[in-house]
């Protein structure tokens, strides 16, 4: 218990790159072992995690599990780690969804056939992104926010859709252009606070006292890193193109974990430290994550293949967290923190779903599709439950999410205009009226009507067993987090009142 | 005048190694020429031992305070060493592939690297000019030796004038230094200039003319026009020897001459460093956006990576202090870790080129074709990219470390662009390696031994120092002058 208390996380993180630099080291014609790896070194990780949650003590308010050593003197970072009730539930996220894509990768590998690039790709991407909400030190996080970058694109690139050369390098230029500005921004960081520090933990002490001009210019460097990745309308023009045409575990990565980088960032980074600059900057955050809503929604109604709107519809889901997030309240960050989650366990499923329906009709395009409950009523049941739980439907896990963000910016931090942000809320709210509208519409055209005269006749195969093990967590979980919401607030309001007590809330 | 012998013990041993090889050339005979090539590498790993053995020595000065071997000159010198060893094992089946006279191929290489290393050790403008002359000459006649070839003999011809004129105009400059100060030694040089007010203008001056001789070695904007073509015309190794080497040379002589002697003045030319910097990185990595060949994208690229490394200059602090040392070491930390991954990709050019891939276009489907060679290439292109966790990130690092502790976020903006503008490029070889089918080229790529060591010797230096980024910082901190 006590080396899983110091190196536990460390482990879980890391053991997914030894499983990548084995599959590297296998020749790949031997696939069954590649194939065998991938599931181990994803396992065992999980595993990890899960013992983590018997040493993690739920009730606690601050970083637990930390491990601190000396890595790089001469610049002053150091091999800092740690969870709090933010991170425990997106590292726990991460660490199962990638286990579920090396599951569904055991049958259906994305064209060209390469289990061994791409499993140890995904290993590899697993790392940097578990490995994001565990640093504590803004250069371990800079190493592995940037380390999800090379295996994604890879990713995109070699196995993703007709446009995937496009996607990859947008993705890629997009992502590394945010990434120097946060860079920019952690060395702007570390020059002001004295003493000179990357720790994230000493940083959220010293860096409410600096000069709020100051505090805006580094937040306004960071923010744009972050902002990409969410990704906050205007800048999320990469994500469509990048789920599009990621194959189908790319694109379940992409939309489940990779986002949450972004806000996560807020979450960690920049809100804590800079406490004044959040409150300046909140009323912009959150009109734009409004803007987001009404905008991807809008967009969604005028999608024709399937991925794309739920590509669209993941710009949309992250506009809910980022509004909870402006509000900087209690609500909206615990709000935000289970928007996180419940959207990378249902778009990760709608992806799933999207990739099945693919694999079978070799089309997503909405209007080909048609009458799926009556040829494949397993998959088609799948699909209108999980969007069901996408719009928000009480009982599921995407109604908490939602409906607290708009319910804490009725009444956002006392520094902040409530006027403004009772306009966000009415129009969030106008929002989710128009996201149900478009995934009902959408089950309506996918799974209703007749079934289109090309598949009559055609043998369509339903739910696989194997597909039915990938996907049921996912769907456990759907119905576990809304049924019980206080799953994720009981590990995260401690935390949360932690950082909202920084802010003066 | 006491010499003392053990400071100059590695020149020394690399001048009988010269002499060895001027005479093991005469004697054998045309088809064992290939042979010049081990007795040449024992010259240089001797020279390399009697560095070791200087490491960690205080500082010793001889031949009148002109040559100093202190941690500075001891980690450079290593440094040329190495990338010596690397063109060296580069060099051996490329040579005999292409006919190239071995004999005198390797006298010129050394006797270049000769001239680095007593760069390293000057601190007074007269043993500056003559290194730098001593690496550059031969350097002509390398960039020439495929002497039946047409963009060989452009390849010198260009490299040869663009040098004497720009070296005309530094020892211009020198001269007019010598005039206002009356000595040539560095240290005493910014005394000199601090207590002679009344001649600043003429002072600036020569810091110009200095600078823009410099330039030119450096390749800075908007001196920088001869290297694609002589990188293009050169034979592969001699390009990489070169854009890694030669270049380091003159940041090498760049570095002590401004930060000793002209930092008085620093307030002057700062902005003007500055401007230079960006202009280069703009530059070359602008242009490299549109090249064909490999060689000339490289050759941009490495112009682009001049303009990094130059920027920390940018930031020099007329008074001194820790600011000066940070900017100092971050360039020195660059150089070190430049040298391998640029090192590593002119390899795998090297090993791919053997096989008929000069193009981009050529290197379509090599990760199908050859994935060992095109996973290197992508990770020596991706640390030239500055992508985490490969070295090249950690260069990249430093270099925006010391330019925020200066307070120049404009500068690091500027950078920061820049690092994306080049992604572009470099990614844009990876997409034809990977993402594109394999053509009709032959599988596999058979790469000789000796090219493989180089290869992973690079290899194993990028990642390593991506990973334990201090192993470089820490070298470079040592090794600062100020």
């Amino acid at each position: 218990m006590d080396f899983l208390a110091h190196w536990g996380l460390t482990l879980s993180v890391f053991l997914p790159i030894v499983g990548a630099a084995l599959i590297a080291f296998t020749p790949k014609e031997q696939e069954k072992t590649i194939k065998f790896l991938s599931l181990a070194f994803t396992f065992l990780p999980l595993v990890v995690g899960v013992l983590l949650l018997r040493v993690y003590h739920i009730g606690m308010t601050g970083m637990q599990l930390e491990t601190n050593r000396s890595w790089i003197p001469s610049i002053g970072a150091r091999y800092h780690v740690g969870i709090d009730g933010i991170s425990l539930p997106l590292l726990e996220l991460t660490l199962l969804v990638t286990f579920l894509c090396a599951i569904y990768s055991l049958k259906w590998l994305p064209e060209p056939h390469n289990p061994k690039g791409f499993l140890a790709l995904m290993l590899l991407l697993e790392t940097g992104m578990a490995g994001t909400f565990i640093a504590l030190d803004l250069v371990l996080f800079f190493i592995f926010w940037e380390l999800v970058l090379v295996p994604m694109y890879f990713m995109i690139g070699l196995w993703g859709g007709p446009r995937r050369e496009y996607a990859a390098i947008k993705f890629f230029l997009y992502t590394l252009f945010g990434s120097v500005f946060m860079l920019l921004g952690f060395l702007a960081l570390y020059f002001r606070a004295s003493p000179h520090t990357f720790d994230v933990l000493q940083l959220q002490r010293i860096g409410p006292s600096l000069p709020s001009g100051i505090q805006n210019l580094i937040f306004l460097g960071m923010g744009i890193g972050f902002a990409i990745k969410v990704p906050m309308w205007p800048f999320h023009t990469w994500l469509p193109d990048a789920h599009t045409e990621a194959p189908t575990v790319g694109s379940v990565l992409l939309a489940a974990i990779l986002l949450k980088m972004g806000t996560y960032g807020f979450l960690r980074i920049s809100i804590p430290i800079m406490p004044h600059a959040a409150r300046t900057y909140a009323p912009l955050i959150g009109a734009l994550a409004v803007i987001a809503i009404v905008y991807a929604a809008l967009n969604c109604l005028a999608q024709t293949d399937l991925k794309r709107l739920i590509a669209f519809s993941s710009v949309g889901h992250m506009g809910f967290v980022m509004l909870g997030i402006a509000t900087l309240t209690q609500i909206g960050v615990n709000a935000a923190v289970f928007g996180m989650v419940a959207h990378g366990v249902i778009t990760g499923m709608l992806f799933f779903i999207a990739g099945s329906i693919h694999e079978r009709y070799h089309t997503r395009e909405i209007p080909q599709l048609g009458g799926m409950a009556l040829r494949l009523p397993i998959l088609g049941g799948l699909l209108a439950f999980t969007a069901i739980a996408s719009l928000g439907l009480p009982g599921l896990a995407g109604f908490w999410g939602e409906v607290l963000a708009l319910l804490s910016s009725y009444n956002p931090l006392s520094a902040l205009s409530s006027h403004t942000f009772r306009v966000y809320m009415v129009a969030g709210g106008i929002g989710t009226v128009l996201t149900a509208g478009y995934l009902l519409w959408m089950i309506q055209r996918v799974n209703l009507g007749k079934v289109p005269a090309q598949w009559e006749g055609k043998k369509l195969v339903d739910v696989q067993p194997l597909e039915m093990v990938a996907w049921a967590p996912l769907l456990l979980l759907t119905l576990g987090l809304g049924l019980f919401p206080r799953l994720i607030f009981d590990v995260t309001t401690h935390s949360v009142i932690g950082l909202t007590k920084l802010l003066g809330g | 005048m006491q010499i003392d012998y053990a400071a100059v013990a590695p020149e020394l041993v690399l001048t009988g190694a010269l002499c060895i090889v001027l005479v093991v050339d005469l004697v054998l005979p045309d088809n064992r020429k290939g042979l010049i090539m081990p007795v040449s590498l024992l010259g240089v790993a001797g020279t390399l031992l009697a560095l070791l053995a200087l490491a960690g020595d205080p500082t010793r000065t001889t031949l009148g305070g002109m040559f100093v071997v202190d941690s500075f000159a001891v980690t450079l010198k290593i440094l040329f060493c190495v990338a010596a060893l690397l063109t060296l094992a580069m060099s051996y089946d490329y040579l005999r592939k292409e006919g190239i006279h071995q004999g005198e191929f390797y006298f010129l290489l050394l006797c270049s690297l000769l001239g680095m290393l007593t760069i390293a050790s000057s601190r007074d403008l007269l043993p500056i000019f003559v290194s730098l002359e001593l690496v550059s000459v031969p350097a002509f006649v390398l960039a020439g030796l495929q002497k039946i070839d047409v963009k060989s003999n452009e390849a010198a011809l260009k490299f040869f004038l663009f040098s004497i004129l720009s070296t005309a105009v530094m020892l211009f400059g020198m001269s007019l230094i010598y005039g206002i100060t009356g000595t040539t030694n560095l240290a005493e040089i910014a005394v000199r200039l601090a207590a002679t007010p009344v001649l600043r203008s003429i002072a600036v001056l020569s810091v110009f003319f200095v600078v823009v001789g410099f330039g030119f070695k450096i390749s800075a904007f908007p001196f920088q026009w001869w290297v694609p073509d002589t990188y293009e015309g050169s034979p592969v190794p001699v390009a990489a020897f070169l854009s890694v080497a030669s270049k380091t040379a003159g940041f090498v002589g760049l570095l002590q001459i401004m930060f000793i002697a002209f930092h008085g003045l620093a307030d002057v030319w700062r902005p003007f460093i500055a401007a230079v910097a960006i202009l280069t990185m703009t530059f070359g990595n602008l242009v490299a956006l549109t090249q064909r060949h490999i060689v000339r994208l490289l050759a941009y690229s490495s112009i682009g990576q001049a303009g990094y490394i130059l920027l920390p200059l940018a930031v020099v602090n007329v008074n001194g202090g820790s600011v000066n040392h940070e900017a100092f070491a971050a360039s020195i930390a660059y150089l070190l870790i430049y040298a391998f991954m640029e090192m590593g990709a002119f390899s795998v050019a090297v090993a791919y080129g053997r096989e008929g891939g000069y193009f981009i276009d050529d290197y379509a489907g090599l990760g199908y074709r050859a994935p060992g060679l095109a996973v290197v290439m992508t990770v020596f292109l991706f640390s030239l990219a500055g992508i985490p966790p490969l070295a090249g990130w950690a260069a990249k690092l430093f270099i925006f470390r010391a330019v925020i502790d200066g307070h120049e976020y404009w500068l690091a903006v500027a950078m920061a662009v820049n690092t994306v503008i080049a992604l572009f490029y470099y990614a844009k070889v990876v997409r034809r390696m990977f993402f594109e089918p394999a053509g009709d080229g032959p599988l596999g790529v058979k790469v000789p031994l000796l090219l493989q060591a180089t290869i992973a010797v690079s290899t194993v230096m990028v990642l390593l120092v991506g990973i334990l980024p201090d192993l470089a910082a820490h070298l470079a901190r040592m090794s600062t002058l100020v």
